[in-house]
């Protein structure tokens, strides 16, 4: 038996698929991971995420600290309740962890890190922690859920308490807000509108009754996980990990090199691979024919040397299938990819493929 | 859990065959086949008039979550395939003993032990324990 959020029997009872994911017990799928898809691009679908780990940062150094500890910059966080992607890098450049962080106030943090690297993280985090006056708070008590789709704030928001209602539904995107009890905030692993929403163990099945009743449909990982390859959005251990940087996984983006003295872990390994023009790209591949790509297949470019699919699946939007790939250096619009022994045809695109229930590539 | 159809033949591979009136022989996948892989995206089907031998790869569907080889339970001559899982595989997944067939088969050897329906539940609840 594995790791239980407090929404477990409520998945159960509801007829979930349940798997392990990273030493927890979760719901895959309700009955159809396609249909859970398709749900969330046109409609509402709320996902347990209650595994994800969540970690409050506060002292009179949490900027500085974290701003050696991510490759990308709190100190561009202003405004109370902003957030920011950025990746945890060791010494030599490569990922411990993508994450969140929220500012919360001056001093406070909260960062959202993955479920099947708390350990790690935490352990990384800590040892870090111990040359700066902060302080670092597991909050394993919390629950986690995200309502994403078009229609998923609207629907959402008639379950939220009145007197942050308003509130809650003017936040921008990429925003979050402490909301008494609830922390809620307008970001998601969809590529759609959404919220994502922290709050206590005791108040989860209450708020997730309360949101399947107001129509919004219960989704598994199985759906977020072709949802966010639609939305060309790295996932941890598959597209990046501790021997791959940002800049091999397309998160070139989420470093911030500016300011020039800002010392951040990996900056000097990162410096180095970032001049160089053999380094790997990373982008998207559209499967010309029928045929699914898989993790790992093994991607020929003529003359030049072989790549790898980091996250591959069938996008139920497209009606293909579509990849994450690590690639040679070079301008190539095609390329072959190793299906099971058979070399098909394959479109080197870029990402995202699907953004706010909109393709975004030429089919 | 739903019943199994009492007039066909099961494999351990999660394979159903029905036995035709014209000698050939129609085979699946089962419900606990279908469920286990989830929603089907693609079916690769052999081509009409291949000859498959038992044990052999015969098709290959894949799902949301992985592709699977399914084998030829029997020796024989490809008769016909189900050309409609081309465009919506996922008729295995809503009607696996149905519409969902895959190949139909002129065997040309002797019958491997299959298992009916009481016996292959018995297996099936065999992997559950």
């Amino acid at each position: 038996m594995g790791k239980r959020t407090p929404l477990y029997q409520t998945h159960v009872d509801a007829g979930a698929k349940i798997v392990d994911f990273g030493g927890w017990d979760m719901p895959l799928h309700y009955g159809s991971q396609l249909e859970e898809h398709q749900f969330v691009r046109s409609g509402a679908g709320v996902f347990d995420v209650s595994h994800m780990t969540v970690v409050d940062v506060s002292g009179s150094e949490s900027m500085a600290f974290l701003q050696k500890l991510f490759a990308n910059d709190v100190g561009r966080l202003k405004e109370k309740g902003k957030a920011l992607y950025s990746c945890m890098l060791n010494d030599q450049g490569g990922v411990v962890d993508d994450l969140i962080t929220y500012y919360l106030g001056p001093g406070r943090y909260r960062v959202v890190v993955n479920a099947a690297t708390r350990d790690k993280d935490m352990a990384w985090i800590n040892a870090e922690a111990a040359s700066f006056d902060v302080e670092i708070n597991e909050r394993p008590g919390l629950a986690m859920m995200a309502v994403q789709g078009p229609k998923a704030r609207e629907l959402a928001a008639t379950v939220i308490e009145n007197q942050w209602r308003d509130a809650a539904l003017a936040l921008k995107p990429f925003y979050g807000l402490e909301a008494g009890e609830l922390f809620i905030a307008r970001t998601g692993y969809t590529g759609e509108d959404g919220w994502e929403i922290v709050l206590p163990e005791a108040m989860a099945v209450g708020y997730w009754q309360r949101f399947v009743d107001a129509g919004i449909r219960p989704c598994g990982l199985g759906a977020r996980d072709t949802l966010r390859l639609e939305a060309g959005m790295n996932l941890y251990g598959s597209d990046m990990n501790e021997t791959i940087s940002p800049l091999e996984a397309g998160l070139g983006w989420t470093i911030a090199w500016d300011p020039a003295d800002r010392n951040f872990n990996g900056r000097g390994p990162l410096t180095a691979m970032r001049e160089s023009d053999s380094r790997q790209k990373f982008a998207g591949l559209l499967l010309e024919g029928k045929g699914v790509l898989r993790d790992h297949m093994r991607v020929v470019v003529e003359g030049l040397a072989d790549g790898e699919i980091t996250s591959g699946g069938f996008s139920p939007t497209l009606g293909r299938s579509i990849a994450m790939a690590r690639l040679p250096a070079g301008d190539y619009g095609s390329a072959k990819v190793d299906v099971r022994g058979r070399m098909l045809d394959a479109r080197v695109v870029k990402m995202p493929f699907v953004r706010n229930g909109k393709i975004q590539i030429e089919l | 859990m739903s019943e199994l159809p009492g007039d066909l033949e099961y494999t351990e591979e999660h394979e159903w065959l029905r036995k035709e009136d014209d000698g050939t022989v129609t085979i699946g996948i089962t419900d606990h086949a279908q469920s286990a892989l989830g929603d089907l995206v693609y079916v690769e089907l052999p081509e009409v008039g291949q000859e498959v031998e038992s044990g052999g790869e015969m098709a290959v569907v894949e799902s949301v979550k992985a592709a699977s080889d399914v084998y030829a339970p029997i020796s024989g001559e490809i008769v016909a395939v189900n050309d409609e899982l081309a465009d919506d595989p996922e008729r295995i997944n809503a009607d696996p003993y149905g519409d969902g067939w895959i190949v139909r088969v002129k065997p040309t050897g002797d019958d491997a032990n299959m298992m009916d329906s009481f016996a292959y539940q018995e297996f099936l609840d065999g992997l559950e324990e």
